[in-house]
């Protein structure tokens, strides 16, 4: 059974300039032990997909759809149950580890009381425990920086708190969104390997969210590709890397400079802006920046599966990038139906 | 990889896209229709109108005199048929017209010494806050202490010392108020004054004093415009104090403030000659703080969904 | 370490308090002298040697530096002279002897303030645009706009006059008695400690950190009461000074309108007799308390806030 399986996923804001759909029926599975790595420019929803799941979108969102963890659907569990969830059996860490912990807090305070909370831990346990877990993070002299408070700790110390304090119930999913984009790149280096390492070590699952391609293959088994809310193209990090079939994932790949390429090579970027998820043109939503669009790139792409577990939503073959023959071309925009109220959120 | 043979699709949606670039929104349009979204703030202004019009227009309207003396109908209460709709007070005058031209003098103290507290606290604020290093500390520095007096004492010292002349009231209370708008001022410029189009300018050889008038003040007015709508019922809530305790307007002329103070003393006997004038005070100062309110999150909206 | 820090900062900002209270005597003392009129051109007329021996007496015949520099001399050992207008009074007495009642009435106004705002404040950010919401901070904003000598008289009206239940006025150190003035007191101020609470509340609530606590798998009130409330209680800290100085101004009226023998009453009263002596006295005594009380919320501020107590320090 798959650790955890996503079935028709939208997310929904109320802005005051009108609805702005964020994450439009995504579908997307992940078994035990996988570290899936999803990819995709700014604004393409994943953050938002990985806060709906966790129940943690701001007051204005709303989401439908249903997340299947360890046999249970997170979307229509109620508060309390969700809690138990949180924090123990999936963590999440965030983008910016300055401002993620609690500036008033010790150290000790923040990490403990995630222990004591769901597993019930004396005061002197909870600690041992926390101090441990700094170790293995690789704080120095975790015992005594344990007392100190958040803005003694520098912004890449930070977030190896974030992800010690995650790693705390030794949860069957960790969650990290963008774990080193906030830091110097120096720091980035050590932070993605630190979070490699950890997944090796316990066999945890991880789910890793970036734009980092470069994080993507150092630590990903698997990879989904977002664009404008939805996925436009999965496989294992192999497939992505060596054969994209999708033209995004092409262009993303494409943009990065390589090392045996020439000084005098022009940089390749995907023409055109970020879309405006406001005004989404019909039918696929990356037609207008596409070099390979055709007429048919109009009606909402099919997604095509293959065995080995790759997909890509695309008129053309994942493989041969030919136009594919399908009878199902001239298939309408399906309705959006409004989406149900949100969970209440304690 | 490129398929050149397939035609791209002539599409309208990037047509569109391309317009839209170019199609901008000023920074005041966006202000002035997030504040009609306000409802309170929009209600509020429209009472704001209404009672201006009503204060400045009413009197000359009714039958009565401020200082007229109904001798056949003192302290009687509110009736359509002895033509003092509001009552009248304990000498026979008319409380609907006491209490408009009351509201004339209030409104007048409040926009006066609000314009007093404005002048004094940009200049100062945008001094302080364009040459910083000593001088804003120093002058800053000076704003702290006096923040730290009981200003309210100081203001009663002065109108006992000095009389109770109106031109000092404006004055006092506008010496007093100044401190706030100071503070902003300066914060806003230090502000301004880092931005690049300030460097630029600087690095054009443009003149201090031109810098000052050309970019900084024009940037000023929106936070400016926020706290002058704030202060003026602060201001105008010192001066029914001040004539509560009897140190404010002198007769003939009235405020608000002494219309309260004169109907509270007759309140068990004649509500009325407390209940009007109390109201219109209340909900003068009641719309302006929405207005205020609703103008600040117009101009600094903070994504509260 | 932590305490080192904060004996350091207690220290600095004490020495700053000086020049403040320095231009506060000053101000006050040219002003009062400035004025038209002295203490003793009351309804009688004097006959000019008994004019000339109490002018003598109080040393108004002296020049004005003079004046100024015998005064502080008498400020620093804490001496405020006799009244003018109590003749058998010594300003110190009447100091003494109102003080304790204004400091009952709005030391209890503060407390209420305090509790009653930040809770009002809360329950409204916890339930943010809704119904609840919007009527809550329609009330508070009342309270701010009705000013209290219009709120006094209607509650007389109604709980003392009408209905009986209070007295109207007056003073006796009794319970009920205290009611009134202090509730009316309060009122502005748990107004704008509700809005200013709710406000940081709000902006706490949306903080990365309060997150990151709900992502933890805390429930909803540990993260308020543990990670939420203390950052968005410290502007509320902050203002408490400000806070007690629009306390001290409003009792001028409160005592007026309950007729309770305060400070405040005896301000007015010195203001309006030119009683040189006791109006300095009165404003000097007010302005020690608003700077000591902004300096203990500093203080308190900094110690509160880890991030201000260890740059101290560094």
């Amino acid at each position: 059974m798959a650790l955890l399986d996503v079935r028709g996923l939208t997310v929904t804001f109320d802005t005051p300039e009108g609805e702005l759909c964020a994450v439009d029926r995504l579908d997307f599975s992940m078994e035990t032990g996988e570290t899936l790595a999803i990819v995709g420019e700014s604004g393409a929803g994943k953050s938002q997909l990985m806060m709906a799941i966790m129940g943690l979108l701001a007051e204005n969102g709303s989401a439908s759809g249903s997340a299947i963890f360890k046999g249970r659907d997170l979307m229509a569990m109620p508060p309390r149950e969700l809690n138990r969830v949180r924090g123990a059996e999936i963590a999440m860490i965030f983008q910016d580890p300055m401002t993620s912990l609690n500036p008033y807090l010790t150290i000790e305070k923040q990490m403990t009381e995630v222990v004591q909370h769901h597993q019930g831990l004396r005061r002197e346990q909870a600690r041992a425990h926390a101090v441990e877990m700094l170790r293995a993070v690789r704080i120095p002299d975790p015992e005594e920086r344990i007392r100190q408070y958040p803005h003694e700790y520098s912004g890449g110390m930070r977030q190896r708190v974030m992800i010690a304090m995650g790693l705390l119930c030794a949860p069957d999913l960790l969650i990290a969104d963008e774990p080193s984009t906030a830091l110097d790149v120096t720091v980035q280096a050590q932070i993605t390997q630190l979070i490699g390492e950890l997944g090796e070590k316990s066999n945890m699952s991880m789910i890793l969210i970036t734009h980092d391609l470069a994080a993507v293959a150092e630590i990903a088994s698997r990879v989904i590709v977002m664009y404008a809310g939805e996925v436009v193209e999965t496989g294992s990090v192999d497939d992505i890397f060596y054969r994209p079939g999708h033209p995004y994932t092409q262009g993303l790949l494409a943009s990065v400079p390589r090392m045996d390429s020439s000084v005098d090579d022009a940089l390749h970027a995907i023409p055109g802006n970020p879309p405006n998820l406001q005004e989404l043109p019909d039918g696929c939503r990356f037609r207008d920046r596409c070099t390979r669009a055709v007429d048919a790139c109009r009606n909402r792409p099919p997604v095509q599966r293959l065995e080995d577990g790759r997909s890509s939503r695309c008129v053309r073959d994942i493989d041969t990038g030919e136009l594919l023959d399908l009878p199902t071309l001239a298939e309408p925009e399906p309705e959006r139906t409004a989406s149900p109220e949100p969970e209440a959120v304690e | 990889m490129s398929d050149s043979v397939n035609t791209i699709v002539d599409d309208p949606f990037a047509a569109a896209m391309a317009e839209d670039d170019v199609r901008g929104r000023s920074l005041w349009m966006d202000a002035w229709h997030r504040l009609l979204k306000n409802r309170a703030a929009v209600i509020s202004g429209i009472i704001m109108f209404v009672m201006l019009l009503v204060v400045l227009f009413g009197p000359m309207l009714s039958p009565w005199e401020g200082d007229f003396t109904d001798w056949d109908n003192t302290s009687s209460p509110p009736s359509l048929e002895t033509g003092h709709w509001f009552g009248t007070d304990a000498v026979g005058r008319d409380i609907l017209v006491r209490t408009l031209e009351g509201g004339r003098v209030s409104l007048m103290v409040g926009l006066v010494a609000t314009l007093v507290s404005l002048v004094i606290g940009v200049t100062y604020g945008a001094i302080a806050g364009y040459y910083g290093g000593f001088t804003d500390r120093f002058m800053m520095r000076v704003v702290d202490i006096i923040y730290a007096l009981p200003f309210m004492f100081f203001v009663i010292l002065l109108m006992v010392v000095f009389g109770r002349h109106i031109v000092l009231i404006f004055v006092a209370i506008g010496a007093v108020n100044w401190l706030d708008m100071a503070r902003i001022v300066r914060g806003q410029t230090l502000g301004l004054k880092n931005t690049e189009y300030v460097e630029a300018a600087r690095a054009c050889g443009v003149e201090h004093r031109d810098i000052i008038r050309r970019h900084i003040i024009p940037n000023l007015l929106g936070v400016v415009m926020v706290y002058v709508t704030l202060t003026i019922p602060q201001v105008i809530l010192v001066e029914s104090f001040l004539s509560f305790l009897g140190l404010g307007v002198q007769e003939p002329m009235s405020s608000w403030g002494a219309l309260v103070n004169d109907g509270a003393q007759d309140m068990e006997s004649a509500p009325w000659t407390l209940i009007f004038p109390a109201a219109f005070l209340t909900v003068t100062l009641y719309c302006f703080n929405y207005i205020g309110d609703g103008m600040r999150d117009a101009l600094d909206p903070k994504d509260h969904f | 370490m932590r305490q080192e820090g904060i004996i350091h900062h207690a220290t600095s900002r004490l020495l700053g308090l000086i020049p403040t209270l320095l231009v506060l005597i000053t101000i006050a003392f040219f002003m009062i002298r400035v004025a038209p009129g002295g203490p003793f051109d009351g309804e009688k007329v004097l006959p000019p040697e008994i004019r000339a021996n109490l002018d003598a007496k109080y040393h108004l015949d002296e020049p004005l530096m003079q004046q100024y520099f015998r005064y502080l001399g008498q400020i620093i050992t804490l001496d405020f002279g006799p009244s003018f207008q109590y003749k058998d009074w010594t300003v110190n007495e009447l100091i003494a002897q109102g003080f304790p009642v204004s400091l009952t009435v709005g030391g209890l106004a503060m407390v209420l303030a305090f509790f009653v705002g930040t809770a009002i404040g809360i329950a409204a950010a916890l339930r943010q645009n809704t119904a609840a919401d919007y009527s809550i901070m329609g009330i508070a904003m009342l309270g701010i706009s009705i000013p209290n000598f219009v709120v006094a008289p209607l509650l007389i009206l109604v709980l003392a006059v009408y209905a009986g239940w209070l007295p109207a006025g007056g003073w006796d150190w009794s319970i009920q008695r205290m009611v009134l003035p202090v509730i009316t007191l309060a009122l502005p101020a748990i107004a704008y400690i509700a809005r200013l609470t709710r406000g940081s509340m709000i902006e706490v609530l949306h903080s990365n950190y309060i997150r990151t606590a709900r992502a933890k798998g805390l429930p909803g009130h540990l993260v308020i009461r543990r990670h939420a409330l203390k950052p968005a209680l410290l502007p509320v800290i902050s203002f408490m000074g400000p806070a007690t100085a629009g306390l001290i101004t409003g009792s001028v009226v409160i005592e007026r309108i309950y007729s309770i023998p305060g400070l405040g009453s005896y301000f007015v009263q010195g203001a309006l007799n030119r009683d040189y002596t006791l109006v300095m006295g009165v404003v000097i005594f007010y302005g020690v308390i608003i700077i000591l009380l902004n300096f203990i919320v500093d203080i308190l501020y900094s110690w509160m806030n880890p991030r201000i107590r260890f740059d101290e320090v560094m």
